[in-house]
């Protein structure tokens, strides 16, 4: 079932615009990952589905119901939603009056109250702090309370907007541990913006984009990472090789592309003719000399040019006509025993290699 | 003591009248504290809501009419004591309420003193909740009311230290109690009228004792407030 419907969605603050042309769907039961630049419109964005502030235009229903038309379904629905955000925040109260805040809001009886919010300081590791004033707190602390907040309420869908952007990794991995969990227990929607990549990667079974106001891209995950619908998601994905080229023939089921005279075979079908070669950094393999056996559809001598290291890993820059990035564990590069100017052997398998229409200038 | 520097004894003899309970003193303390107090009670029962509602509702000019506020901060006593005296003198609209002169038409005169400065630094109290935490209350699921009590209830320390600047401008002001009052002995002298008087009247041990009355008074509300906004 689909629980969020947008389309074409717009907000603007004065005369500036934070989102334009949104379209997105969300599934039941899905952890569905936003990631983007900061001011790429992610916070606005979960705010608008989260019904806490209105569109100016576009489009919005959430469990099936048209919240344009009719605001006045917009609490009850908000109440079967909740959402996190990324700064902790807590009430001038104590640890238990914070955390019952949003079911006595909804009217629970007292006993029902006091039995979840006991529950929830439980599962987030704070029952100590139970009488506790919040704003005592450390960060990492009160986001947790601020997430068994939202938890003691059972909401059907929840926001997360870069829940754990200033936090420790104990308190983020706390966090990702219950979101994880609820999702699949309780079958729990979940809608969380970040710009660690990593995070979205990990927790999220499908991605979207959003660059300047508006989603650019939404798959898997993996999908999103290797095949890029363009050079600017590309970039923010870390793809380290973006490089132009011409598509210069078929061959079986391979593309084959020219870039500086170096033909390299690519599994996508042409998208133009002028084209960039999408490669990453981990998909291309360096050996001292050349491949007994090897499955790859690219293999070519190339020379080292420069080494970086960005612990765990080491960046190699090797030249074949073209310059290539590859992104080498620091264990291997020692056992190759790299050092530049030295002679490689690169192999690259022709899926690794995604194109994509060259970007207008 | 005699012979002795005019000022000196006089502290001396003040510490004896604050001491031995001297009846004037104690009776002036207790009027100005009766009528500051109710003053700044109903200066916050009036100004209180119409702060909030400033706050809550977005209308044309809302800005100005804070700005204005702001302005009236700094009111001065004698203006209010002159208007306030003017509406409740005889030839005045409300002279049938007799409140000229008596502790009434103080109490008048400073609620109408404060209650600007109670309407914007309750405006500004809870302006004081950020953006996030107004998100974060409509997120969990508040109505439109519930989301107002919810940050009347966090804003309430800094709507607090409001109500007591309140008060203390209210009893450390001079100006609307002489001219409103009138420093009728056993009537409506105050701490600040009796200190004028007296001073005047070359009295210096009462105006003394009166005085470290005031400055206790004062010190009392700053330590409140301090308590209050270390919350």
């Amino acid at each position: 079932m689909t629980v969020i419907e947008a389309h074409n969605i717009r907000k603007s603050y004065g005369s500036l615009e934070v989102l334009h042309d949104v379209d997105l769907s969300v599934e039941e039961g899905e952890i569905l990952g936003l990631i983007g630049p900061s001011g790429s419109g992610k916070s606005t964005l979960l705010r608008l589905l989260d019904l806490i502030e209105p569109a100016n235009a576009g489009e919005l229903s959430v469990f099936g119901i048209d919240t344009v038309a009719d605001h006045g379904t917009w609490l009850d629905l908000r109440r079967r939603m909740g959402m996190l955000f990324q700064r902790p925040i807590v009430f001038n109260s104590s640890v238990y009056d914070n955390v019952a805040m949003g079911l006595r809001y909804r009217r629970a009886p007292g006993d029902n109250i006091d039995r979840k919010v006991k529950e929830a300081l439980e599962a987030v590791g704070l029952s100590r702090y139970i009488k506790s004033r919040a704003i005592d707190l450390s960060g990492g602390e009160q986001q947790r309370v601020a997430l068994s907040r939202v938890l003691v309420t059972d909401p059907e869908i929840l926001f997360l907007d870069e829940p754990t952007a200033n936090l420790d990794p104990t308190s983020t991995a706390t966090i990702e541990a219950i979101v994880t969990r609820l999702n699949r227990e309780a079958g729990m929607t979940v809608l969380i913006s970040t710009h660690d990549l990593a995070q979205g990667q990990r927790l999220a079974d499908r991605v979207g984009v959003m660059i300047a106001g508006t989603i650019a891209q939404t798959g898997p995950s993996r999908e999103i990472f290797r095949e890029p619908k363009n050079q600017q998601i590309a970039r923010f994905v870390g793809v380290q090789n973006i490089i132009p080229a011409r598509v210069v023939s078929r061959r079986g089921d391979f593309t084959v592309v020219e870039a500086r005279e170096k033909e390299i075979l690519s599994a996508t079908p042409p998208p133009a003719e002028e084209v960039e070669m999408v490669v990453r950094g981990e998909d291309i393999s360096l050996h001292r000399r050349k491949p007994g056996y090897e499955e790859a559809e690219n293999l070519f001598p190339a020379t080292v040019t420069a080494i970086e290291p960005t612990a765990p890993f080491v960046n190699v820059t090797v030249h074949c006509g073209c310059d290539l990035v590859a992104l080498v564990t620091a264990r291997r590069a020692e056992a190759l025993g790299l050092h530049e100017g030295m002679e490689v052997w690169v192999s690259l398998q022709a899926k690794a290699v995604h194109l994509i229409p060259r970007a207008e200038r | 003591m005699v012979n002795g520097n005019p000022i000196i004894e006089g502290f001396i003899e003040a510490i004896e009248l604050i001491i031995t309970l001297d009846p004037q003193v104690v009776e002036i303390t207790i009027r100005s504290l009766y009528v500051s107090l109710t003053a700044t009670f109903f200066a916050a029962l009036i100004a209180l809501p119409l702060g909030a509602l400033i706050y809550f509702y977005e209308f044309r000019g809302k800005h100005a009419v804070v700005s204005t506020l702001q302005t009236l901060y700094a009111l001065p006593t004698v203006i209010v004591g002159l208007i306030v005296f003017l509406l409740l003198s005889n030839v005045g609209p409300f002279g049938f309420l007799r409140f000229l002169y008596t502790p009434g038409g103080m109490i008048v005169a400073q609620t109408v003193l404060i209650i600007p400065l109670l309407m914007g630094l309750t405006v500004s109290a809870l302006s004081g909740i950020d953006r996030d935490k107004r998100y974060t209350i409509t997120a969990l699921g508040a109505s439109r009311l519930q989301t107002v009590m919810t940050i009347i209830a966090e804003a309430r320390f800094a709507v607090m230290s409001g109500v007591l600047l309140g008060f203390g401008r209210a009893i450390a002001e001079v100006g609307t109690v002489m001219i409103v009052g009138g420093n009728i002995r056993g009537a409506t002298r105050v701490l600040t009228t009796a200190i004028a008087l007296n001073t005047s009247m070359a009295n210096y041990s009462l105006s003394i004792a009166l005085g470290i009355i005031l400055l206790a008074v004062a010190l009392g509300v700053n330590i409140a407030l301090s308590l209050v906004q270390r919350r």
